[in-house]
């Protein structure tokens, strides 16, 4: 896609602040950006325990241009289910209500309210903006950690010994009506899909690869660069699945294999050539599985 | 061996002495460092335990329970928010009467957020059947969180190890690490009465019938009264074993005081400063640190308060509605005694959410209970009425 288009793409208008506390070259603050473009100014956040109350800035500040509630780590689906149910009883079908929570708020310690809304299909947009790790604390692993990284509580010589969870597979399997992944790299895709999802009614789930250059120990300026190459590597496919069956990569760049990706960030660096050809085979086996997925469905 | 570590590691050392043998536990600051140490110690083999990293502190107590059910020294540690949403498994641990051991860093209670300390969290915790001990430096942190062990293991109660968010948890101080051998010998692995075993099954927890459940509750406090003389004992071993004890309470330079203050935590080092520059200047005041919140030291706290004119006590917490726990509770555990007997009582409300509390204010509350003490006596000698004893606490070093 040409410079040109993606310009005319994406909204100017700024629903975020540059004064915001995020640290240089946070994937996390670039994600929020980047939704609020899709979503607009009638939006309301619902924002669990994570980086983000950090970025969002101390009272009295707020670095949105729209309503925010910080609410405790594992209630974010549960929070925004309340929100939306109190706007529609005063007759406000129209506010979109997006919860936005972190791997950790996500994956872990919020997965049983946000199982519990995508089953009653609660009509809101639940963003997981995903770092891999517990960056709010200072690194340690969330069950989004993929195999093989170094966390504060999988040290170097223990690194991470499970498998990144297959989160958007489990929201797909509610049989919600939309689910899709994204990237901070990948703008055009990204808001294309936000937009999709705010005409859609019922939850919607949007994951969302945020690089975080302290966690993964990368440059800050190399935060776009990663999740192009994870995008490219198939590490992080770009997909939408629709009604938990109708799977489709919207995005399938040329292939690359796993190596540069992870060599470029420090939390890999302890891996040796044979760990990497592992990874490189989980990746593979995942993308069997993927590419089945799209063609037989659910 | 001297090392000098921060109060987290404090705790982490601890743990390692007294080889917990399954640790679950979840990051949140300022309480992190004590689980990343943990997970760094197992990992490499120094402490030979299961760590398991759950996905919440709801888990991470649960976790607790299964293991110590099955008859294992099982360890935790978290603060503020994790601490509040382990709520209903904490009171599973009490009643059902398992040695678990936890630390948490006192933090102050979202909304909104804050990472700084405040004794909100524990002090929620207050009814859930766990024995609350209060930590003023780290080499009482560590020594406590071995002796935390014993204690728990002695009257079948889960114990709450407490320090101050930062000024003790992200503090460096040098702390005297006692030899794996002599903690050994303090305390052997642990061997439970009961427990899941397959070679002699029982259930545990099951539907109890209002012709039971008081006599439950009746054990349970039984326990906490036989917590006191335990926590005694064992304190009096370490002290012999490794010279240093703590006392549920402590009384410093109290002889012959006209105001003693009262404190908890680190406000207490602060205070022993403010004592120490009073008393040089020949002045009658004196210092009672609370370290044991449960089971309450009633006994202790009359022996020590009882013959003193007026009390002041510094609260870095809040009841609403009502006002500062400890002041609260003081004032309970004094109201029987004689009048004549019975101290004046000043509650001060102090230092929430990580504010300083500085000599300054410190000093603040003195002034105040010796302005409100001397009024008490004028009227007194105009033969006054009676002085009131329960009054509204006073919100010290906050804006109007
Ligand atoms: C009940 C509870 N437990 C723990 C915490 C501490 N805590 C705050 S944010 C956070 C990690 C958040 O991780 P994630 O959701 O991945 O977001 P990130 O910080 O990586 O952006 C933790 C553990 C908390 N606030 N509440
Ligand atoms: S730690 Fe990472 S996710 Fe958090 S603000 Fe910094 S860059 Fe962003
Ligand atoms: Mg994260």
């Amino acid at each position: 896609m040409s410079q040109h288009l993606i310009k005319d793409l994406i909204p100017r208008e700024e629903l975020l602040d540059s004064g915001h506390l995020a640290c240089p070259g946070c994937g996390a603050a670039l994600a929020m950006r980047m939704v609020l473009k899709g979503l607009g100014e009638n939006t309301i956040v619902a924002l669990p325990a994570c980086c983000w109350s950090i970025i969002a800035g101390p009272w009295p500040q707020s670095s949105l241009h729209v309503p925010l509630y910080h609410t405790a780590f594992e209630t974010g689906a549960s929070v925004a289910s309340g929100i939306k149910a109190a706007l529609v009883a005063r007759g406000d079908t129209e506010t979109t209500v997006m919860a936005w929570a972190g791997d950790g708020g996500t994956f872990d310690i919020g997965l049983q309210a946000l199982s519990g809304a995508a089953e009653r299909n609660e009509d809101f947009i639940y963003c997981c903006y995903d770092n891999e790790a517990y960056m709010n604390t200072g690194i340690q692993r969330s069950s989004a950690t993929p195999w093989g990284a170094w966390t504060t509580t999988t040290p170097a010589a223990h690194p991470e010994a499970h498998p990144k969870k297959d989160i958007l597979s489990i929201l797909a399997a509610h049989g919600i009506p939309y689910a899709a992944t994204a990237t901070i790299a990948h703008p055009d895709d990204l808001i294309a899909k936000i937009r999709k999802a705010k005409g859609i009614r019922g939850t919607r789930f949007i994951h969302i690869l945020a690089p975080c250059p302290p966690g993964w120990k990368a440059g800050d300026d190399e935060t776009i660069a990663l999740a192009r190459m994870a995008v490219k590597a198939r590490v992080f496919p770009l997909l939408e699945v629709e009604a938990g069956q109708r799977w489709r990569i919207t995005l399938d760049p040329p292939r690359e294999p796993v190596g540069p990706y992870l060599r470029k960030q420090g939390r890999f660096r302890h891996l040796s050539d044979a760990d990497i050809a592992q990874i490189q085979e989980l990746v593979d086996r995942r993308w069997e599985t993927l590419e089945r997925r799209v063609r037989d469905g659910g | 061996m001297k090392k000098v570590m921060v109060g987290n590691h404090a705790v982490s050392w601890g743990v390692k002495l007294a080889r917990a043998e399954v640790i679950a536990a979840y990051p949140i600051t300022p309480q992190t460092q004590i689980v990343e140490e943990l997970a760094e110690m197992t990992a490499d083999g120094r402490l030979a335990a299961r760590f398991i990293k759950v996905e919440s502190e709801h888990s991470a107590m649960a976790a607790c329970i299964g293991a110590a059910a099955t008859g294992v020294r099982a360890f935790t540690a978290t603060s503020s928010q994790g601490l509040l949403l382990m709520h209903e498994l904490l009171h599973w641990a009490g009643l059902g009467r398992l040695p678990i051991v936890m630390a948490d860093i006192n933090r102050a209670v979202a909304p909104g957020w804050s990472i700084w300390t405040d004794q909100n969290d524990t002090l929620a915790q207050r009814d859930t059947g766990w024995v609350q001990l209060y930590c003023e430096t780290n080499q009482e942190v560590l020594d406590t969180t071995v002796q935390g062990f014993k204690l728990a293991e002695t009257v079948d109660l889960p114990v709450m190890i407490v320090l101050d968010a930062f000024f003790l948890s992200h503090t460096s101080e040098p702390v005297d690490v006692p030899d794996q051998a002599e903690v050994d010998a303090f305390l052997p692995r642990r061997e439970a009465r009961l427990k899941l075993d397959v070679h002699d099954p029982h259930a545990f927890g099951a539907l109890t019938t209002p012709a039971v459940y008081m006599e439950l509750r009746l054990r349970q406090q039984e326990a906490f009264d036989r917590a006191r003389e335990a926590f005694a004992a064992v304190d009096r071993e370490w002290a012999e074993r490794f010279g240093r004890g703590y006392g549920a309470l402590e009384s410093y330079r109290t002889e012959d005081a006209e105001i003693v203050l009262v404190t908890s935590g680190t406000i207490t080092s602060t205070t022993r400063h403010v004592v120490n520059e009073r008393r040089a200047r020949g002045e009658r005041i004196g210092l009672v640190k609370v370290k044991m919140f449960r089971p309450f030291p009633t006994g202790p706290l009359r022996d020590a308060l009882s013959h003193v004119p007026a009390v002041a006590v510094l609260d870095r917490n809040i009841s609403p509605g009502h006002g500062g726990i400890f002041a609260e509770e003081i004032r309970a555990a004094l109201y029987d005694l004689p009048p004549g007997r019975r101290p004046r009582i000043d509650g001060y409300v102090v230092g929430l959410g990580g504010r300083d509390v500085t000599p300054a204010v410190i000093e603040d509350c003195l002034e105040r209970t010796r302005r409100s003490q001397a009024e008490a006596a004028a009227a007194a000698a105009n033969g006054g009425a009676e002085r009131e004893i329960a009054r509204e606490d006073i919100w010290v070093g906050v804006k109007p």
